[in-house]
């Protein structure tokens, strides 16, 4: 039986650099020269402790990049690796979020909401519309952390924030800080100028359970119509090729339909 | 065609088969006091008069599988221990359930997975006739009371057992028999009659909200003994070993796992997707009795079997939650 028949098996793969974005949480660009799509993620592993679902934030010719927060036994073994180690992958795995076919358009605009290390998987998103400026009217960002010293991208962010086509809000849940508003992100969403936009917009919004919930509901109550919204769910997966059952709700698999779902779609899915 | 084999020849044909295959059945574990499936040498391990504890998956999805090496900077696919084919002495709710999980592991997402492919297609059936049925089983309800996937059947009696040869591979090894007409009988009724519910996308959410879940909460307590038992139970978790401290060899195995477990869905940090005993109760029925219909089509994912009722240490009857599922819903 040939090798690559089996679905299961990690690679080994060359780290080449590693960012330290944040005290818990850092950027590991990986050796990879396989497509992936917008959001989509990789089961990451390191033999004899553990394997992980990560989102993919970002893309080069021969390379990927996993932004990892450190939380429990892969991801602190992940910390451990250096420049030149090997970390073993497979995938890419998911749904992506529809950037070409649905977000991008010269009258379009993008409305990107995301909590903490929720803009990991939306960031080679904002990369590609920072690159195409052509392929979007405006796009709004508004990134929640918890505080200063949770912030990612530090560089990309100062950027984003400077670039003709973007119009970016920064949070902090509790605390201040320069460069940063306060308050959850929910508490900004009533900025985002919906009615200007008429039918040329779409919502994507990624983070922890609760946060996107109350976005979501946040929106709809903006007049933002449940088909403009996209979501980004996470659940536990332990195989994410729809075996393991880990991430099923319902009738749906998290790992194969998902993670990136359709408001209308997701809003059926509960536990 | 018929044959009567008494117990010696039927050793000797198992004698001659175990070159060919493994041949697993219901066979009493003196130390667990149950019946359970493991290899068989011998016709009389056999328990053939009741139920067996637990379904026969194991034979063809081990409880704990390895499925890499790792060696250094590798990960090497596990190898098969065993090349012989594999035989099955099975109900038929059993066979049945063995189609269940062919739709998980070969059918849901993308791709086939390999562990499970490489075992289950060496897979043939022995049809164990079950005669009236035993007291919990409900296969009428679910049409899994007849099958025609299997290549022997068998009729177990005081000191012999009639065999139907349906596959002519067998035929051989059965060539010195003397030849008796018999015919396999199916189960056409049982004890227990299940009312099925009607679910569908309308009155999903109405159904998972109904307060008749919270009983469960408190009632069950998530010891996950009725998705070990369950033949059509294919969850599983994945967990890396190091031989010993410091080693650079390790492996990588999967193990069963189950929707009852409180762990099922934690994921780091603590937070838990369903938080309560009625959250994981309502998400197997549910399973068992609508998402996969929903997704393959055909049937229920649920065979009738039972075991789970007789495994429950706190008297959780399956059978009476699903039936008690679609009186509430009636109601509704
Ligand atoms: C589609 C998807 C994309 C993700 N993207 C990122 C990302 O870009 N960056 C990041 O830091 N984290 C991401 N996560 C969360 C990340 O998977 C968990 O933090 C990680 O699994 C924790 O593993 P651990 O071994 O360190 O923790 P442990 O608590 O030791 O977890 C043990 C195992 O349980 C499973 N598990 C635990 N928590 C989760 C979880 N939240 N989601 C899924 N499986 C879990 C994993 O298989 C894990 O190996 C993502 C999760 C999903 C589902
Ligand atoms: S009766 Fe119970 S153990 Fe048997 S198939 Fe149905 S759910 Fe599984
Ligand atoms: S066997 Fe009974 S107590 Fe154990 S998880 Fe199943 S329903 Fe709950
Ligand atoms: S992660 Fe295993 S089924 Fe989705």
């Amino acid at each position: 039986m040939s090798q690559t028949d089996n679905i299961m098996r990690p690679e080994p793969h060359r780290i080449l650099k590693i960012t330290h974005e944040t005290q818990a949480e850092f950027t590991f660009r990986v050796e990879f020269s396989r497509p992936s799509r917008f959001g989509q993620f990789c089961m990451l592993s390191i033999p004899k402790v553990g394997e992980a679902p990560i989102s993919i934030s970002g893309t080069g010719e021969d390379w990927v990049e996993f932004t990892i927060r450190k939380v429990g036994r892969l991801t602190e073994g992940v910390f451990e690796l250096r420049e030149g180690s090997t970390i073993f992958l497979r995938g890419p795995y998911g749904k992506p979020w529809p950037v070409e076919e649905t977000f991008a358009g010269a009258e379009q605009s993008l409305v990107v909401i995301s909590g903490g290390t929720g803009l990991a998987p939306v960031r080679t998103t904002l990369n590609w519309f920072y690159a195409h400026p052509e392929q979007i009217r405006t796009l709004y960002l508004i990134a929640g952390f918890k505080d200063a010293g949770g912030a990612l991208y530090n560089e990309e962010r100062e950027r984003w924030a400077q670039a003709e086509h973007f119009r970016t809000v920064y949070t902090l849940d509790d605390t201040e800080a320069p460069g940063f508003e306060k308050g959850m992100v929910t508490a900004h969403i009533g900025k985002i100028p919906f009615a200007s936009f008429g039918e040329n917009y779409h919502v994507a919004i990624v983070g922890p359970p609760p946060m996107m919930h109350f976005s979501a509901l946040e929106c709809l109550k903006h007049g933002v119509p449940e088909e403009k919204i996209w979501v980004s769910y996470e659940r536990k997966m332990q195989c994410a090729v729809g075996k393991c059952g880990h991430c099923k709700i319902n009738e749906t698999y998290v790992c194969l339909e998902g993670p990136v779902f359709h408001y209308p779609k997701a809003k059926t899915l509960f536990d | 065609m018929g044959y009567r084999v008494d117990h010696e020849r039927m050793n000797g044909i198992l004698a001659e088969l175990s070159e060919k295959y493994r041949v697993y059945g219901p066979a009493f574990d003196a130390q667990k006091k149950r019946v359970q499936y493991r290899e068989i040498r011998r016709i009389e391990q056999i328990v053939y008069d009741r139920q067996s504890d637990f379904s026969p998956k194991a034979a063809y999805y081990p409880v704990s599988q390895v499925m890499f090496y790792f060696r250094e900077d590798r990960a090497d696919d596990s190898e098969l221990q065993d090349d012989r084919e594999i035989l099955v002495f099975a109900r038929s709710c059993d066979i049945h359930a063995s189609r269940r999980l062919d739709d998980i592991f070969l059918k849901n997402g993308d791709a086939e997975d390999l562990f499970y492919r490489r075992l289950r297609e060496k897979v043939r059936f022995v049809l164990m006739e079950c005669g009236e049925g035993y007291e919990n089983c409900f296969c009428v309800s679910l049409g899994t009371n007849r099958t025609e996937d299997y290549a022997l059947a068998v009729r177990f009696g005081g000191d012999g057992l009639l065999i139907d040869v349906r596959d002519e591979a067998f035929a051989p090894y059965f060539a010195e028999a003397p030849e008796e007409e018999f015919t396999v009988r199916f189960v056409t009724e049982n004890r227990k009659k299940l009312r099925i519910p009607e679910i569908s996308r309308g009155n999903l959410r109405q159904v998972s909200k109904l307060e008749y879940w919270k009983q469960f909460d408190d009632r069950c307590i998530a010891c996950g003994g009725c998705n070990t038992v369950c033949g059509t139970c294919a969850c599983f978790d994945t967990v890396d070993v190091v031989y010993h401290e410091g080693s650079r060899e390790g492996e990588r195995r999967r193990v069963w796992s189950g929707c009852m477990l409180e762990d099922f869905t934690r994921t780091a940090g603590g937070a838990v997707s369903r938080k309560t005993h009625g959250a994981n109760m309502r998400f197997k029925v549910l399973h068992k009795f609508y998402d996969y219909w929903d997704r393959f089509g055909a049937e229920h994912m649920c065979v009738g079997c039972g075991r789970c009722d007789i495994r429950c240490p706190k008297e959780i009857s399956f059978f009476d939650t699903v039936c008690g599922l679609h009186d509430e819903i009636g109601k509704l």
